[in-house]
């Protein structure tokens, strides 16, 4: 009988570990491609199995939507005891258009309380990972993190030569 | 011209001066400050966010069809640059309506960068310089002219605090002021950011209405006490500009002009422009006036030589 309890308690707990684990594995991708503003250069595809495992608190990153408290001392009022949120993904809060005439307007309805001056999605992106890189060492040159495409090389004027040390811009 | 009339002439002259004179300051005084229209867009500029990418002058130039540039936008080279034995930084000019250049203040272990680009005033001097009146502040912020009606006198060139209308020289036949829009054609009036507000990637430059701006500006100031400095160059600098900027630093370290009037520069002539209209309407009758009673004193003396002339010859002949 105690064999057998042994036994129940050891499948039990690994049951268990083996559903934390892939609880954990559906929600912690390995890499989240960082791609819907791609357009003068490639997405990112961001190495996120990498990234938690520097260490960093959840909060660094996701702010209160992963239910790991926040990090910032102004929002621990509202947002230390937050539960985990569904939309825990960048792109969920941090809008593609921050300054379009509809977002702009609800802005103005102060529907968003302290939340009125969250940048969008593309701020959002470069102050999370330049900051850091900068902080930490990491790469911070654009084409570090996103190589540039035909369409940005055109937007930059890559054609033009850049040995010309004329001046004639400015007067 | 009998008695009577030249009297209700006079009369009536007179009247008119009271009318000017008590009419004349009242409407100088509803000129009076134009503080900008209550829904009219603007841009905040945060200095400690931007990093020097030079994609704002990249999307100027495309959104603009402005000629090729000498260098590529990601070049930062050109941040060396300097004009007038190294007292002056880059411009804009008639290829480039937006420029961002590079300072190394004292206080700042980093470079902090600036964008420069017309701030379209809420009261634009460039504007009221203007005497073919191709300027307009639309009702949405920018400031645009027309360069059809531009004789090129430059005036505006003169009259900007902020040194920014430019001119084609280049252009041998038909040249004519440039100056950023605010993207006004193509996308302000749409209800869409300009193009370098779009591009950048850090979002140093906020887009949104003036006033909703303000707030925010002051706002960022007040949650973050040790980033900035308590100002927002534009609030009130040259009675208010549509483009305001947040600075880490004290912002003549990074090129602003800070010993400058919080009044429009039109406010400078405005009360002597207020009493031309009313000069040209009292002047003409009064100098009329006293015209008519020279005149009349003339006549008087003329008459009355002739009246002891005639007795004269009368008296010669009896």
């Amino acid at each position: 009988m105690s064999a057998k309890q042994v036994l129940t308690t050891l499948m039990m707990t690994l049951a268990l570990v083996a559903t934390g684990s892939l609880a954990q594995a559906v929600d912690m991708p390995e890499q989240v491609s960082l791609d819907t503003l791609a357009e003068l250069f490639d997405g990112v595809a961001f190495d996120h199995a990498m990234h938690t495992d520097l260490g960093e608190d959840c909060s660094a990153c996701h702010h209160h939507t992963t239910g790991t408290g926040t990090l910032d001392e102004r929002c621990v009022s509202c947002h230390a005891e937050s539960e985990e949120v569904v939309p825990v993904s960048c792109r969920g809060c941090h809008v593609a258009d921050p300054f379009s005439a509809e977002h702009i307007n609800r802005k103005a309805q102060d529907v968003y309380q302290f939340h009125v001056d969250t940048p969008g999605l593309k701020a959002a992106y470069h102050w999370s990972c330049v900051n850091c890189h900068a902080e930490m060492g990491g790469p911070t040159d654009c084409q570090d993190c996103h190589a540039r495409t035909a369409a940005g090389d055109d937007f930059y004027r890559a054609d033009v030569s850049g040995s010309s040390t004329s001046g004639k811009s400015g007067h | 011209m009998s008695g009577i009339s030249r009297r209700r002439f006079l009369a009536a002259s007179v009247a008119g001066c009271a009318a000017t004179t008590l009419a004349g300051p009242k409407k100088a005084l509803a000129a009076g400050s134009f503080t900008g229209y209550s829904d009219s867009m603007g841009v905040l500029v945060d200095l400690t966010r931007c990093i020097g990418c030079r994609s704002c002058e990249a999307a100027c130039n495309k959104e603009q069809n402005l000629p090729a540039p000498d260098r590529p936008f990601d070049d930062q080279s050109v941040f060396d640059e300097t004009f007038h034995g190294g007292t002056q930084q880059r411009r804009p000019d008639e290829n480039a309506y937006t420029v961002v250049n590079r300072y190394n203040p004292e206080k700042s272990e980093s470079p902090v960068y600036r964008k420069v680009q017309c701030n379209h005033c809420n009261e634009p001097s460039c504007l009221s310089s203007c005497f073919v009146n191709a300027y307009t502040k639309t009702k949405e912020g920018a400031v645009v002219y027309n360069s059809n009606v531009c004789v090129g006198c430059r005036t505006c060139m003169v009259a900007c605090p902020f040194s920014i209308p430019a001119y084609s020289y280049s252009s041998a036949f038909d040249p004519v002021i440039k100056k950023c829009i605010f993207c006004h054609d193509t996308r302000l009036k749409n209800g869409l950011p300009p193009a370098c507000v779009d591009i950048c990637p850090q979002e140093a430059l906020t887009f949104g209405k003036r006033k909703d701006l303000l707030k925010i500006g002051h706002q960022r100031i007040q949650t973050h006490p040790g980033r900035y400095v308590d100002h927002i160059y534009g609030e009130k600098e040259f009675g208010g500009t549509s483009w305001m900027y947040l600075s880490s630093v004290a912002f003549d370290e990074v090129g602003f002009d800070v010993n400058v009037s919080n009044e429009p520069i039109i406010n400078n002539v405005k009360d002597f422009l207020g009493t031309v209209p009313m000069v040209l309407a009292i002047w003409p009758a009064m100098f009329t006036g006293f015209h008519l009673l020279a005149k009349k004193k003339d006549e008087h003396a003329e008459h009355d030589h002739d009246a002891e002339q005639h007795h004269d010859e009368e008296g010669g002949e009896q």
